[in-house]
């Protein structure tokens, strides 16, 4: 639906080396670019700054939720906290969730961003359907470019 | 990074994301989206709610650009702005390809 991101991709590196590129928090600046302050640990908050010359005064902050080893990492954020002067705190958050499975070759990891719209799900068809011109066709839109 | 400038652009997003997120506010703009415009005395008509409170969600649906009103006579028009709608799908559209950026990173960094 409108409120969902969701990306696979299959990987030639054990399940563990994954695991540990997203769940060590040194490992996880590197190639998300960013710097972080201390560990991921479910329950508590992971600060940092980003760190794209030019962009360090983007902060970053996400909520762990869950690390199960080696087969579940989430946290919720705030994906859009680009102006320092809004507080963003008061927005729905989004929830980013990694699956990570064995594969034959290595590992599929799976990628969902929900939230964006924190609509109830039960209300989306009915409020979607009429709307032909607007979402109706950007849901199709999204979906095709996720699906590629 | 196209990660970090993308999102630079998208403080728009936030407010129609909130306005989206409100059951009375996605009837009101169910009902809009049609391309008929209507006031708020028909717009109440069938609800449960009071003109003021209509209003209200009027206004915040408005501050999102994902209405429009001009004054007819005495009456404010409301009418639906498709372009709000449009880029809150853009933006999405920009956090999938940050994602494919991100995830594009992350290979290189557990294959090499």
């Amino acid at each position: 639906m409108t409120d969902r991101i969701e990306k696979h991709i299959e990987i030639n590196a054990p399940i563990t080396k994954v695991w540990r590129a997203l769940t060590d928090h040194v490992e996880f600046g590197e190639w998300f670019r960013v710097k972080l302050d201390g560990p991921f640990i479910p329950g508590e908050v992971t600060t940092g700054r980003i760190t794209h010359p030019g962009y360090e005064h983007v902060k970053w902050q996400a909520t762990v939720k869950q690390l199960v080893e080696p087969h579940v990492f989430s946290f919720t954020w705030h994906p859009y906290p680009i102006d320092p002067d809004v507080d963003y705190s008061a927005e729905t958050p989004t929830l980013v969730e990694f699956r990570l499975a064995p594969t034959v070759h290595g590992t599929r990891l799976t990628v969902v961003e929900t939230g964006f719209d924190a609509l109830p799900s039960h209300r989306q068809p009915d409020a979607l359907r009429m709307n032909d011109s607007g979402w109706a066709k950007q849901v199709t839109n999204i979906k095709a470019h996720v699906e590629r | 990074m196209s990660n970090v400038s993308t999102r630079l652009h998208d403080a728009d997003a936030v407010p129609i994301f909130a306005a989206l997120g409100d059951g009375t506010r996605l009837a009101l703009l169910t009902k809009l989206s049609d391309g008929q415009t209507r006031s708020i005395a028909k717009l109440s008509a069938d609800t449960k709610l009071t003109r003021q409170a209509i209003t209200k969600h009027l206004h915040v649906l408005e501050n999102a650009g994902l209405v429009s009103s001009i004054r007819i006579g005495r009456e404010s028009q409301y009418a639906f702005e498709a372009q709000a709608i449009a880029e809150a799908g853009a933006y999405l559209d920009r956090v999938s390809q940050q994602w494919d950026d991100a995830l594009s990173r992350l290979r290189s960094f557990v294959e090499r």
